[in-house]
């Protein structure tokens, strides 16, 4: 059952959601917030959209699969600890720019680090959520 | 190659190979291809951390440059580099066979990003050098292992499943209780800060019973006496190639813990702790054995004798000398490899008659002579006869106790020993130089794996070439005792000076 209120709202609150969990990102740095909670606020933007449409559906606009997102935030997060590895730095220690930067304020790898927790909580949450909603694989593909 | 580059290799290469599997999520093909790369990778990583080891002494890097009380410290002494290269090793052999006995449904499930995410838990806890920070490897070990020992989700594998992960689950309560009560004491959780802290506190009563929650801890994990049983419960359940991981590398993390602890952190007020473990040791080595006496079910016998050689390495542990250390540790690594190539062997004896069952096999010795002289070589070397490494680990071990005058224990490890050949001609006897079915030849089509596109020919290399593998380190370890038990001995050495380990972390700074 489709509700036509609830199709229509979602495609104004997805990109405010989304929004609203890079936000979040951005503020964990000094304050409550960060990746973890960004990805959880965006994987129920996606959430929503499936309720509110299909998984099918949801998963096109997601464009990457979960299981790529995850791959990518893992290796984000490895990415901001070898940076200061060919640094000549201990694994993981931060490195900061110098200049503020509109926006992100003090960027460095901890940032970096939190962007990739922020991908990879969005897969894992995805992927439980999609499976979960999803119909059995056999009944999809008839359909198809 | 840079210290910080070399501690942290064992852990960034099966992380980045999980990661790029879940890139290749459905390229199977290619996910076999990284699987075998990565650990091939980590191999040689943890050889080259193992020489510098060598020729360096203990090497120690602070993570995130946060100085060493306060931030996590990566170590490495002889025998936690030992150790890791013991995970490479394994990771080796079983990702190879993996790749010729796992079946598609399993791989589609992410069976190989498990595997790795599964060697970088088990050698983080090795290289750790904080308490916490060795719990939460243990999770990530032990979270892996869930999923690898459920994953398929057969009948038999789920009810396992449920013992394991519960006395698992009780144990990481265990030890995150034991974690709160030695950081309310010292205030610390660096192991070498709260060595030292520990020298200063008295409180001796508290101080044992922290060391001895911790042994509960880590003795469900390693499966001890009398809490192993959940181990011949569940181990038999998941597939031959995870069976051979778990028994190379999660119980050995138990004991390994077990040793760090006893030798660094609580050698206040240890005579009892360490008499406690030799008892607990004679006790797992004689119900080890005699659970598997009665058993004649391939995967379930070979299980219960992992308990019982779980007591060797808890006998060097408790007879505290320089040689018995060694022993252990040299024990620590032949057993892993041996009691892995027979767990492969049972497999590939699977794929050639279709049962683990002991009376309904026989007669494989005229098809398979190869098979059953592999077989039979670490099989003997687990008894220890010689020359093979078997022998040597349990050699130093018996003449450690007899040093002691510990003769209760060294007539255990006499007695366990011939029950173990027992156990190990019983196998040998009914899998392979029974009568059988004679007319049945090794045929290579039983290799096939259905849905895998590989030829039977390729399959059947891939599952014996890890078993060659490791069958020809235990010969060499064997035949060529001499070099590594020397190895064997500086470890033990480093593991009695602790002083060594706490200025390599507390010294200096990286």
């Amino acid at each position: 059952m489709r509700s036509l209120i609830l199709s229509t709202a979602v495609r104004f609150l997805l990109p405010l959601i989304l929004l609203f969990s890079v936000f979040l990102v951005l503020r964990g740095h000094n304050e409550p917030g960060g990746g973890f909670i960004g990805g959880l606020v965006a994987s129920t933007a996606f959430a929503l959209y499936a309720l509110a449409y299909d998984v099918t559906q949801a998963r096109k606009t997601l464009r990457a699969s979960p299981h790529s997102l995850v791959a990518a935030g893992l290796l984000t997060a490895l990415l901001s600890g070898l940076l200061p590895l060919a640094a000549g730095r201990p694994f993981l220690t931060g490195l900061w720019i110098k200049r503020e930067i509109p926006v992100l304020g003090k960027a460095g790898t901890p940032l970096l680090f939190d962007a990739g927790v922020y991908l990879v909580v969005l897969g894992v949450m995805l992927m439980i959520i999609f499976s979960l909603a999803e119909e059995p694989k056999g009944e999809r593909k008839a359909k198809r | 190659m840079p210290i910080r580059l070399l501690l942290t290799l064992p852990i960034l290469i099966p992380l980045a190979t999980a990661a790029a599997m879940l890139m290749a999520w459905r390229v199977r093909r290619l996910q076999r291809a990284i699987n075998v790369a990565g650990s091939t990778g980590l191999l040689a990583a943890a050889v080259a951390l193992f020489l510098r080891v060598h020729s360096d002494g203990i090497l120690a890097v602070q993570m995130g440059d946060w100085p060493a009380p306060f931030g996590i410290t990566f170590v490495a002494d002889l025998f936690s580099a030992v150790m890791v290269v013991l995970t490479g090793l394994m990771g080796l052999a079983v990702s190879v066979y993996s790749t010729g006995s796992i079946d598609v449904r399993r791989e589609a499930f992410g069976y190989y990003p498990l595997l790795h995410i599964l060697l970088m838990g088990v050698c983080g806890a090795f290289l750790t050098g904080d308490v916490f920070n060795l719990f939460v490897w243990f999770e990530a070990m032990l979270i892996a292992s869930f999923v690898l020992m459920t994953l398929g989700g057969e009948r038999a594998q789920l009810e396992g499943a449920v013992k394991y992960v519960t006395m698992n689950l009780f144990s990481s309560a265990i030890f995150l209780a034991a974690t709160g009560l030695l950081y309310g004491i010292v205030g610390t959780l660096n192991m070498a800060d709260a060595a030292q802290q520990l020298d200063a506190a008295d409180n001796p009563g508290l101080i044992t019973t922290i060391a001895l929650l911790f042994l509960v801890s880590f003795g469900i994990k390693a499966a001890v006496f009398p809490l192993f049983f959940w181990l011949p419960a569940s181990y038999h359940t998941p597939p031959v190639a995870v069976t051979a991981l778990f028994s190379g590398l999660l119980t050995k993390v138990g004991v390994y813990a077990g040793v760090r602890f006893l030798t660094l952190i609580f050698v206040q007020e240890s005579e009892f702790t360490l008499k406690l473990t030799l008892v607990v040791a004679g006790f797992t080595m004689v119900t080890g054995v005699l659970g598997a006496a009665v058993q004649t079910e391939f995967r379930r016998l070979l299980s219960f004798h992992i308990v019982s050689q779980i007591g060797y390495a808890l006998m060097g542990l408790g007879l505290f000398t320089p040689l018995a250390l060694a022993g252990s540790v040299y024990f620590l690594f032949h057993v892993s490899v041996a009691k892995s190539a027979l767990f492969l062997v049972s497999g590939v004896v699977y794929k050639l008659r279709g049962t683990y069952d002991l009376k309904k096999l026989g007669g494989l010795m005229q098809p398979a002579p190869g098979l059953s002289a592999l077989f039979l070589i670490s099989a003997f070397s687990l008894a220890g006869i010689p020359p093979l490494a078997g022998f040597w680990a349990k050699f130093a071990l018996v003449r450690a106790g007899l040093e002691s005058a510990q003769y209760g224990i060294v007539a255990a490890a006499l007695g366990v020993s011939i029950l173990t050949l027992f156990s190990m001609t019983k196998i040998w006897a009914e899998v392979f130089w029974k009568p059988g079915d004679e007319s049945a030849q090794e045929d290579v089509s039983s290799f096939a794996v259905p849905g895998v596109e590989a030829r039977p020919h390729s399959i059947r290399r891939r599952m014996l070439a890890p078993i060659v593998l490791l069958t020809a380190i235990t010969i060499i370890l064997g035949v060529a005792a001499d070099p590594f038990f020397a190895i064997a001995q500086r470890a033990a050495d480093q593991l009695l000076d602790r002083g060594q380990y706490i200025r390599a972390v507390l010294g200096g700074g990286m």
